[in-house]
C-alpha cells in the first residue's frame, strides 16, 4: 500500500521572497503529497529539526538571496548529524549554475532554477521517494 | 458679420469638392454631433451583424476571451459608448489639478524628466560607491540604495544570522562609516536618494543626515526617500522586526520628525511593487496599496498630527508588469483615488496633501532566465507604460537580473531605455497623451471601480493591519500566483522563451559575483570601529534611545545621537528589540 510522500518546504536565512516556495507547495499538495511549509526566516537547525519531527521524506529549500552556498549545505549536515541523512535535501531560487556541482557535492539532491515548472518538481519528487 | 471661421470652411468645402471625388470625404455637417450618440450605438450594432460576423463566424479569434492579469476583460473594441458617463472636468481634469488623473504636474516632462533612479547596491560601501559614479556619469538623475538583507533586518555583518547574506542583495551597512563611504564624493545637496530600507529606515535616515552635516549640508535641504513601509513587509517582503503597532509606531516618529527637520524628505514609499512581485493583480496592487496608505494617514492622524502637515510627503510605488494598457489605467486609476480618498475621507484641504507621486520599477517578476535578451523589449515596453502613465521616478530592471544583480553593462542598458524613452519617442513632449482612449479611461474607470471594492471590504475588516494580521492581503495575494503559475502550466498565458519559442541554450555565465572575502573585509572594518569609538558614550547613547522607545518620546532624535557616536546599526536595533519585542509569522 502506498503512504503520502510528506515534504518540507522551507526557506532558510534572511530572504523573505516566498511566491516560489508557497507556489510550490501548493502545487505538490493538489498532486497529493502531505506537504508542510516552514514560513521565511528558517535557521538550517530549525529547518532540520521540523523535517525530522515532520517525518518527511524530502526537504525543498528556497533561497533567493545568494545565500544558498552557506546555507543549504549545512541543513544537510545537521540533518546528518542527527542521523537523518536518508532525507533527501533538494533545493531552488536564484542559484547560478556554476554553484550547482559544489552544492551537489555537498549533498543537495537536485536544484532547480528559474523557468522551471511546478510538473517538474512533482515528478522529480514522485521519481526519487520511495512510498511503499 | 461672419466669424473667422466661416470663410475658411466654405474655402476649405470647395477646393475639396473640385479635387477630390465626392464619395471620398466626408465633410462634417456640425448639425450631426446633436445624435451622435444614438448613431454609435445603432451603428455599433450594425457592424457587429455584418462586418464583423463575416469574419468571427469563418474565424473563431485566437481566444475564447482575453482577460488583464486582474482578470478584467478586453473587449474586442472600446467606443465611445463604454465612456459615455465620463465627466472630462470631474473624472479627468487637467493635469496638477484634482483628481489629479492626467497627471500631478501640469507641464510633467516637458517642465522635468522623470528621474532615472536605478536601484543599485552590493558587496561593500566602496564598491557601490563606484556603481553610484558609473551610474550619475551615464546620466542617472537620482541614486537608489540597495541594502544588504541584514542591514534591513537590523543585524550587524558580525551576527550568526548575517552569514552568508553580507552584501549579497544589497550594500552592507554596519556604521555611520560604512555611509560615509557609501556617499564619498557625491553632493547631497545636489543629487536625491531614495533608500529602500524599512524596518531600520530611521536608522538608515538619521545615517544619512549625519554624513550631510559633515559634509556641511543642512537636513532642511535634503532631497529623497526612505521606503519606511512596514505594512507590506508582513504582507509580501518580509524585511519587518518589531510588532505591528510598534512599527506604526516608529513610522509616525519618523513623520513627525521629518516635517520640521527634513521637509524635502519623503517620508515613506507606500508600495504594491512588492505584493504585485508576490502574485497579486493590477486590482490588487492600486486596493492593497491604498489601503496601506490609508492605514498611515490613520495613524498619523492618531498621533496627533494634522493630514495636511504629512500627507504632502506620501510617497508612493509600483510595479510596471506587461499588459501594456492595463498599467498605463493602472497608474491613472491609483491617482484618481488616492485623490478623492484624501479629500473625501481624509478631508485634506491642500492640493499637495492630495497627489499621488510615485516612483515606478519594471517587473522583476516578468523577467526570464531563458533568452535573456528579451528582457531587453520586456523592460522596454513596461518602462513606456509607466511614462505613459505619469511616473515621478523610474527604475528599469537589467537584463540579467533573473541570475544575479546587474553587472555595469547590463544596467547601462537598462538606463539607455529610459533616455531613448525619453529623448527619442516623443511621448514626453506631451502631457497624458493617451487619455480620451476609450479603451484607456474604461479600464481606468474599472481598476478604481474594483480597487473600490477590495478598499470596502478591508475597511469592514477594521483595516489593512487587521487584514495583514487576519493573513487575507496574503492569501488574496497567493491564489493569484497560484493561478499565474497554473495559466503558465496550462499555456493559457504563454511566456516567450518558456512555454513557447524555446531554444536549447546555456545559462549565463557572465554575470555580477559577490567575492566571499566581503563578508570577512566587512567583520574586520566594524570590528576597527567598535574598537575606535568612544564606548561609553555609545551605552549612553543606547540608554537613551531605550529611554525613548519605553516611553512616547520620539525616537528619531536620540537614533540621531547613537548614529553620530558610531553606534552599530545592530545595536541600535536590538535596543529597540529589547523595547518593542519581535514580530513572529503566524
Amino acid at each position: 500500500m502506498a503512504w503520502k510522500i510528506r515534504v518540507l518546504i522551507a526557506k532558510p536565512g534572511l530572504d523573505g521572497h516566498d511566491r516560489g516556495a508557497k507556489v510550490i507547495a501548493r502545487a505538490l499538495r493538489d498532486a497529493g503529497m502531505e506537504v508542510i511549509y516552514t514560513g521565511i526566516r528558517q535557521t538550517p537547525e530549525q529547518i532540520a529539526n521540523a523535517a525530522i519531527q515532520e517525518g518527511v521524506d524530502i526537504v525543498g529549500l528556497s533561497c533567493l538571496s545568494g545565500a544558498h552556498n552557506y546555507l543549504f549545505p549545512k541543513v544537510v549536515q545537521i540533518l546528518k548529524e542527527k542521523g537523518a541523512e536518508d532525507i533527501i535535501v533538494f533545493g531552488g531560487g536564484i542559484i547560478p549554475v556554476d554553484d550547482i556541482p559544489g552544492l551537489k557535492k555537498a549533498g543537495i539532491r537536485e536544484i532547480f532554477q528559474p523557468g522551471a515548472s511546478t510538473e517538474d518538481i512533482i515528478k522529480y519528487i514522485q521519481e526519487n521517494v520511495k512510498t511503499t | 458679420m461672419r466669424s473667422v471661421t466661416q470663410p475658411f470652411r466654405a474655402d476649405f468645402r470647395a477646393k475639396a469638392l473640385n479635387y477630390i471625388p465626392k464619395s471620398a470625404i466626408r465633410i462634417p455637417n456640425y448639425e450631426d454631433e446633436v445624435i451622435m450618440g444614438k448613431n454609435i450605438l445603432e451603428e455599433f450594432e450594425r457592424w457587429e451583424k455584418t462586418t464583423l460576423n463575416k469574419v468571427i463566424s469563418k474565424t473563431v479569434e485566437r481566444e475564447p476571451s482575453f482577460k488583464t492579469t486582474s482578470h478584467i476583460e478586453m473587449k474586442r473594441l472600446y467606443t465611445p459608448l463604454d465612456t459615455a458617463d465620463v465627466d472630462y472636468c470631474r473624472d479627468l481634469g487637467f493635469p496638477g489639478e484634482y483628481p489629479f488623473t492626467r497627471g500631478v504636474q501640469p507641464t510633467m516632462y516637458r517642465g522635468r524628466l522623470w528621474t532615472m533612479r536605478q536601484y543599485a547596491g552590493f558587496a561593500t560601501a566602496e564598491e557601490t560607491n563606484k556603481r553610484y559614479k558609473y551610474l550619475l556619469e551615464q546620466g542617472q538623475t537620482g541614486l537608489s540604495v540597495a541594502f544588504d538583507l541584514p542591514t534591513q533586518i537590523g543585524y550587524d555583518s558580525d551576527h550568526p544570522l548575517s552569514e552568508g547574506e553580507v552584501g549579497k542583495v544589497g550594500v552592507a551597512i554596519d556604521t555611520l562609516k560604512d555611509m560615509e563611504i557609501l556617499f564619498d564624493g557625491i553632493p547631497l545637496d545636489k543629487v536625491s536618494t531614495s533608500m529602500t530600507i524599512n524596518s531600520t529606515a530611521a536608522i538608515l535616515l538619521a545615517m544619512y543626515i549625519a554624513v550631510a552635516e559633515k559634509k556641511g549640508v543642512k537636513s532642511e535641504v535634503l532631497q529623497g526617500t526612505i521606503q519606511n513601509d512596514v505594512l507590506k513587509e508582513y504582507a509580501a517582503r518580509g524585511t519587518y522586526i518589531y510588532p505591528p503597532l510598534e512599527s506604526m509606531r516608529i513610522v509616525t516618529d519618523i513623520f513627525a520628525f521629518c516635517k520640521d527637520q527634513t521637509p524635502r524628505w519623503n517620508t515613506i514609499s507606500i508600495s504594491g511593487y512588492h505584493m504585485r512581485e508576490a502574485g497579486c493583480t493590477a486590482v490588487q496592487e492600486v486596493a492593497f496599496t491604498l489601503a496601506d496608505g490609508i492605514a498611515y494617514v490613520e495613524a498619523a492622524i492618531r498621533a496627533g498630527l494634522d493630514v495636511d502637515s504629512f500627507a504632502s510627503r506620501l510617497a508612493f510605488f509600483f510595479c510596471c508588469h506587461n499588459n501594456f494598457i492595463e498599467e498605463i489605467a493602472k497608474f491613472r486609476a491609483a491617482r484618481r483615488l488616492w485623490a478623492r480618498i484624501m479629500k473625501e475621507r481624509f478631508k485634506a484641504k491642500r492640493d499637495e496633501s492630495c497627489m499621488l507621486r510615485f516612483h515606478t520599477q519594471t517587473a522583476g517578476c516578468s523577467l526570464t532566465a531563458q533568452q535573456p535578451d528579451n528582457n531587453v523589449v520586456r523592460v522596454a515596453f513596461q518602462a513606456l507604460a509607466a511614462v505613459l502613465g505619469g511616473t515621478q521616478s523610474l527604475h528599469t530592471n537589467s537584463r540579467d537580473e533573473a541570475y544575479a544583480l546587474p553587472t555595469e553593462d547590463s544596467v547601462r542598458i537598462a538606463l539607455r531605455t529610459q533616455q531613448l524613452i525619453a529623448y527619442e519617442s516623443g511621448v514626453a513632449d506631451m502631457v497624458d497623451p493617451l487619455a480620451g482612449s476609450y479603451a484607456v479611461e474604461t479600464l481606468t474607470n474599472e481598476i478604481e471601480r474594483k480597487a473600490v471594492e477590495y478598499i470596502e471590504k478591508i475597511d469592514t475588516m477594521g483595516g489593512a493591519i487587521k487584514a495583514i494580521e487576519s493573513g487575507f492581503i496574503q492569501g488574496e495575494i497567493g491564489e493569484s500566483a497560484y493561478q499565474y503559475q497554473k495559466e503558465i502550466e496550462t499555456k493559457k498565458r504563454t511566456i516567450v522563451g518558456i512555454n513557447q519559442f524555446q531554444i536549447e541554450e546555456e545559462p549565463l555565465r557572465d554575470i555580477l559575483r559577490i567575492r566571499p572575502e566581503v563578508e570577512r573585509y566587512q567583520k574586520e572594518k566594524l570590528s576597527r570601529v567598535k574598537k575606535e569609538r568612544d564606548n561609553a558614550r555609545v551605552q549612553e547613547t543606547l540608554s537613551a534611545l531605550k529611554k525613548a522607545a519605553q516611553g512616547t518620546e520620539n525616537v528619531v532624535p536620540p537614533i540621531l545621537g547613537a548614529v553620530k557616536a558610531y553606534a552599530t546599526l545592530g545595536e541600535i536595533s536590538d535596543t529597540l528589540r529589547e523595547a518593542f519585542g519581535e514580530y513572529k509569522e503566524r
